[in-house]
């Protein structure tokens, strides 16, 4: 990190200003600014493949932004004199996938980092470790392998593991879809401790309940732009933007399709089957 | 199915049919058993156990061959495919990293060496590491012409453990790598602690074919020629078979070639077990 480039409390945790991002011909992220402030938790939901992913993956440089700067505590991350890893061991991320370490167990995927970056003592480390696996309610598990937790347990260990390198913020990419549906509570009540606890929140998610109870703001993003953003209660409760009625309709109602009444921009020229009606077909008549 | 031919339409019959075949297929596998039975009685019979006894394995001629089989020849092979394993897993690593570069005269390099030492038949490159190369380029290797030879065999191994290597690398989930950056680590810190720890689990299979292979690969050392002390099993059992006139030392050294081999195959599906029972 070059000296210059010292952080300010005044600074935003995260700020991305006209970011774009193109995988070949195909642009992803399409001109995108955004913010999270200390402190502040900030949900980013959308329909899959309006880019939310790669905004995250953007702010930890796991993607490369094409245009654009992104800029961490002050620290502008696409700077080639700027110490990415040194900027990574501040930013705790969680993927949809777990991706804890197959061949070390659950005390060892939380102190491999701390003693190989942060030079933590096997001592210290361990402290630390077991402090954080306490957090997530899984301090009896540090013996066990990866594979021999499920998939709740294996999502809490990799939250306790980021946590372990005590960042600043923490980035979640979608870290309950992977989940069976009776595992999701025991990982948002970990986030929501965590978010409680004043933790610096990016969160991918599906899961708009947990959005509007911990989010400080929720972002709804589509086709590579933020549509709209504002408080959860404004954004999940009286969107203003059709684009966002649509898909909280969809997500509140999967058998939801409201293609009649929906504008052109959404129908987005996709030759879609003109229907007289929303409702399903009753069913009832027939006797099933 | 053994036979083509449609049921029978037997009408109360789907369970007739049921019954049928699976009474002519117990017959068809006995008919193999049988036949294999067959032949093995017929070449025990047919052969001449009298002869045979006297070319291979004449027991006076076996025991002449002790202790010098062992403490030199079998020790020897023992050495040779130890070195050339250590050699040919360090230079195959560096090359299969070289050839996962992203920089691109490393990846050419890498692919140029793996095509070459893979391509040639292992004989003509230890001819020409042992002969060529020292005229060519004036280099001494330590412990002379069988030396020679073994950087030869170094250099094969490492071809072919070099895209072992590449392919376990590959095979470790890109989120692996992804969650190690994440957490600060710098490339070669996630190579070394993440991907090649992972990596090398999924390889020990095919890196124990390897050993296998170089093992008896060693035997190809005779071509780069070797003193008394230097021999290794099979050119050691040549030399005694020649000077006997019977064929038993190569009985001997097939023997012992299998000692080397089957304990050490066993051990790696032992550890193949147990870890698959650690996961």
């Amino acid at each position: 990190m070059t000296t210059a480039q010292t952080s300010k409390p005044s600074d935003p945790a995260i700020e991305v200003v006209g970011l774009r991002k193109s995988f070949g011909e195909n642009e992803v992220l399409c001109g995108i600014d955004f913010r999270v402030d200390a402190g502040e938790v900030v949900c980013v939901i959308g329909p899959s493949g309006s880019g939310k992913s790669t905004l995250l993956r953007c702010v930890n440089m796991l993607e490369r932004a094409t245009v654009g700067s992104v800029t961490i505590e002050g620290i502008d991350i696409l700077d080639p004199d700027t110490d990415i890893d040194a900027v990574r061991a501040k930013i705790g991320m969680v993927f949809q996938s777990f991706n804890l370490f197959p061949h070390l167990n659950v005390l060892r995927n939380l102190t491999i980092a701390q003693q190989r970056v942060l030079g933590r003592s096997k001592d210290e480390a361990e402290r630390v470790a077991r402090h954080n696996l306490e957090r997530v309610g899984l301090d009896e598990k540090e013996q066990a392998y990866p594979a021999h937790l499920s998939g709740g347990q294996q999502q809490r260990v990799a939250i306790a593991r980021a946590l372990s390198m005590d960042p600043d913020m923490m980035l979640f990419d979608e870290p309950t879809s992977a989940l069976d549906p009776e595992l999701v509570g025991e990982v948002l009540a970990v986030m929501r401790s965590l978010a409680a606890e004043g933790m610096t929140m990016m969160v991918v998610t599906h899961e708009m309940g947990f959005a509007r109870e911990v989010a400080d703001r929720v972002v709804f993003m589509d086709a590579g732009l933020i549509v709209e953003q504002g408080a959860p209660d404004d954004v999940l409760g009286k969107p203003t933007h059709p684009r966002t009625r649509e898909f909280l309709a969809r997500v509140l109602d999967p058998t939801h399709v409201p293609v009649s009444e929906a504008p052109d921009d959404v129908r987005g020229g996709f030759p879609l089957p003109d229907r007289e009606d929303s409702t399903p077909p009753k069913l009832d008549e027939h006797g099933h | 199915m053994i036979d083509g031919r449609p049921a029978p339409p037997a009408p109360a019959g789907h369970r007739r049919t049921l019954v049928r075949r699976t009474t002519r297929q117990r017959f068809v596998r006995l008919g193999f058993y049988a036949l294999f039975v067959a032949i093995v009685v017929v070449v025990v019979a047919a052969a001449d156990w009298e002869r045979l006894g006297r070319s291979f394995f004449r027991w006076e001629i076996a025991q002449e061959q002790f202790p010098d089989i062992v403490v030199i020849a079998a020790k020897n092979t023992v050495v040779y495919t130890a070195i050339a394993f250590v050699g040919g897993l360090f230079l195959g690593l560096i090359f299969a990293i070289m050839k996962l570069s992203t920089i691109l005269p490393y990846r050419w390099f890498a692919t140029v060496y793996i095509e070459i030492f893979r391509g040639l038949p292992a004989l003509l490159t230890i001819f020409t590491i042992a002969f060529v190369l020292p005229i060519a380029l004036g280099v001494r290797v330590p412990g002379g012409a069988v030396g020679a030879g073994v950087v030869g065999l170094v250099l094969v191994a490492g071809a072919y453990m070099a895209e072992t290597i590449r392919a376990g690398i590959q095979s470790v989930p890109k989120g692996q790598v992804e969650a190690a950056r994440s957490l600060g680590m710098s490339p070669s810190r996630t190579m070394l602690s993440i991907v090649l720890p992972q990596a090398f689990r999924l390889i020990v299979p095919p890196l124990t074919n390897e050993f296998v292979l170089l093992i008896k690969d060693t035997s190809l050392l005779y071509i780069a020629g070797s003193s008394i002390t230097t021999k290794e099993l099979t050119t050691f059992a040549r030399g005694e078979a020649a000077a006997a006139s019977n064929a038993t030392p190569l009985l001997v050294a097939g023997v012992l070639y299998l000692v080397i081999t089957v304990p050490l195959t066993r051990l790696v599906a032992w550890l193949e077990r147990r870890q698959g029972r650690a996961r």
